[in-house]
């Protein structure tokens, strides 16, 4: 942790510049290397798991004991485990998580192609968690104690116990069945398929880009409901973090010297401390967008949002080992590039984390 | 005249408990536990946590007294997705079963769930935690690797992989659980040694000669335990939540079991006409969850107020 004391005392200048942040970022890219292998390691066992014979699986039980061993040997299941690991590693650093067994497409392009739907739906949910859960976090700490702090504390309290499952359901009777003020399941109606090109993946975005105003309304509608149910989960854990964030900084004696100053107590609040806290929402952010991620699964079974989730939940019921172990793949890559992105931030925007410990 | 000889006695005990100069080790452990105790009567919303947590759990024991077992599964076509009637307080669902007495004995199925996942996670959060922060080096090294590999995952998702290669199911869908949940209990149990490894008492243990494990099963245990069960507290709204979705998506216990999550889950197709099939479970789920985070959330204030 000491990065400082690691620069040997005789370097002087850009040596000593230098070696602390490369040390750093050696440090977590070592970490990241290692959590990947693990993770590859485990999803490896998990295919080893598995009580289908995948041998079986390809040339079905009536097969003679020759061709049951050739093909054995042919997909490498004779060899020694090590080495099985081995070439599964070589083969998921190429991209190649094998086919699926649905749609006939190698894994990789069909992760590809619902990802994005994903990244929309999270996006979206992120920026509603932070636009709203921060400055809520903040009007918290600040009544302390207060009725304002009560009511919000109880009803972050209530957004982390939510199963989101549920919540979307009950949202989807009231907002798109009774009221009808949204779309509901799925991206778009089906008369607005295909009519804007693929861009970002993103329909609200590539709509604007394409000037498709009538698509753009429909996908916001679809997207909007979906989005604010993951956005109040985590709206509810960032504005549970920024609370205890702002607390610990409002204690400091900056705050107290910047009101002694006769600093107004709306900068001081939202502009000193507010400012200091954001370095550890930084961590928090980047935590919430992967278990974003995770609430997408069961947020797209039930608004039936063709991303991740849905053809993870698909690929499940149909025994579609690849497509489920591409898919923890490559959340599990996502959720340990933002540990990584939010490790290396933290000295950016923290001068603190790049002087020493 | 017994109730003055009551308040008396009561009294007395109270007097007892907090005793500032315990006579017995057993009197200074049960007057700590009083004021501890006393500090979480204060709060009224744990209080509350703690009430739904008792009824859960009393509704869970006292299943069969309160609901009929056989309507739990009993499939009446002819009463299918009935509303709430005299005869069926939360109606019936789309195999005309009582939606009350399943979602009564629902309880016992999540309560399995959190009791066995518990069982498993303390003590290998434990026995990797405290190893890792009582020998330190190389051990500490290697442990705390492992455990961050884990708790670089994704819960749900992982648990979803694993669910799929064992096959669904309740045994099945604990292990996937467990195996994500573990690590920030070796976390914990490693900070909690560090911070009493070279304590006095610790080294006068050594000195008298008892072994590596004795020092770590009768002395660091016990100082673990509290945060670890608060810890635990806290982390069950989740364990709840995730084995809920797990029966959601199909994974968990199944049918005819009535377990919450898969209940809401085959209220969807007749959601927007008999909205209770769905709802109703999934009220129960929420406000389980509302209780366990409640009572979590007191019991923290509770340590936190006792530290400092």
């Amino acid at each position: 942790m000491n990065v400082a004391a690691l620069a040997t005392p005789s370097a002087h200048g850009w040596v000593r510049q230098i070696a602390g942040p490369v040390h750093r970022v050696l440090k977590v890219l070592f970490s990241v290397l290692l959590t990947f292998l693990g993770l590859t390691c485990v999803t490896f066992v998990i295919g080893r798991v598995i009580p289908i014979d995948p041998v079986l699986a390809i040339v079905g039980d009536k097969a003679p004991p020759d061709v049951y061993a050739r093909v054995r040997a042919e997909i490498g299941l004779d060899l020694p485990l090590p080495v099985q690991y081995w070439r599964y590693l070589m083969k998921v650093l190429h991209g190649d998580f094998g086919n699926s067994v649905i749609t006939s497409q190698p894994v990789l392009a069909d992760l590809l192609h619902v990802f994005p739907a994903t990244l929309e739906l999270s996006l979206l949910a992120l920026i509603i968690g932070v636009i709203f859960g921060v400055p809520i976090g903040v009007i918290a700490a600040t009544h302390r104690g207060r009725w304002q702090d009560q009511v919000i504390r109880f009803g972050s309290l209530l957004g982390y116990s939510m199963p989101v499952f549920w919540l979307g359901l009950v949202g989807l009777l009231a907002f798109y069945a009774k009221l009808g003020w949204v779309e509901g399941p799925g991206r778009l109606d089906v008369g607005f398929d295909d009519i804007v090109p693929t861009v970002t993946g993103l329909i609200v975005v590539d709509s604007l880009i394409a000037g498709e105003h009538d698509v753009f309304v429909n996908a916001l509608s679809h997207l909007v409901l979906p989005a604010s149910i993951l956005g109040y989960l985590s709206l509810a854990y960032v504005a549970r973090m920024t609370r205890s964030f702002m607390l610990s900084q409002l204690r400091q004696e900056y705050v107290l010297a910047a009101l002694a100053k006769g600093l107004s107590p709306f900068r001081v609040v939202w502009v000193h401390a507010l400012g200091n806290a954001w370095v550890q929402l930084i961590t928090v952010i980047a935590l919430t967008f992967g278990s974003l991620l995770e609430g997408a699964v069961l947020t797209e079974t039930v608004f039936a949002w063709p991303g991740l989730g849905l053809y993870m939940k698909n690929s499940l019921f149909n025994a579609d080992l690849n497509a489920v172990l591409g898919g923890t793949m490559l959340v599990g890559v996502v959720y340990i590039g933002l540990n990584m992105l939010s490790d290396l931030l933290y000295p950016l925007v923290d001068p603190r984390a790049r002087e020493s410990s | 005249m017994s109730d003055v000889t009551l308040r008396a006695d009561l009294g007395h005990w109270r007097g007892w408990l907090l005793d500032q100069a315990p006579g017995s080790r057993w009197q200074a452990r049960l007057g700590r536990w009083y004021r501890a105790w006393l500090g979480f009567r204060r709060n009224g919303l744990a209080m509350t946590g703690f009430g739904v947590v008792l009824l859960l759990v009393g509704i869970a024991i006292f299943a069969p007294l309160i609901a009929d077992r056989e309507a739990a599964t009993l499939q009446v076509l002819t009463q299918r997705l009935e509303p709430a009637s005299w005869q069926h307080w939360f109606g019936t669902d789309e195999l005309g079963r009582d939606i009350y007495a399943r979602v009564v004995f629902g309880s016992r199925i999540t309560l399995t769930i959190v009791a066995l996942v518990s069982a498993i996670v303390v003590p290998v959060g434990l026995g990797i935690g405290l190893p890792a922060g009582y020998f330190g080096g190389m051990v500490d090294a290697v442990l705390m690797r492992i455990t961050d590999i884990f708790l670089a995952f994704p819960r749900l998702v992982l648990a979803l992989a694993f669910a799929a290669a064992l096959g669904p199911g309740i045994e099945n869908a604990v292990i996937a659980i467990a195996l994500t949940t573990w690590p920030p209990y070796a976390r914990l149990a490693r900070a909690e040694t560090l911070t009493r490894r070279r304590a006095e008492f610790i080294e006068a243990a050594e000195l008298q000669g008892a072994s590596h494990l004795r020092i770590l099963l009768t002395q660091i245990v016990p100082l673990c335990l509290p945060s670890v069960i608060i810890r635990l507290t806290l982390d069950m709204a989740g364990i709840i939540l995730t084995a809920a979705g797990l029966g959601f998506l199909g994974l968990g216990a199944q049918p005819p079991a009535p377990e919450w999550g898969a209940m809401v889950s085959s209220g969807r197709q007749v959601l927007l006409d008999q909205w209770w099939v769905a709802t109703i479970p999934g009220m129960a789920i929420f406000i389980t969850s509302v209780g366990f985070n409640l009572l979590g959330d007191g019991l923290r204030d509770v340590s936190d107020s006792r530290a400092g």
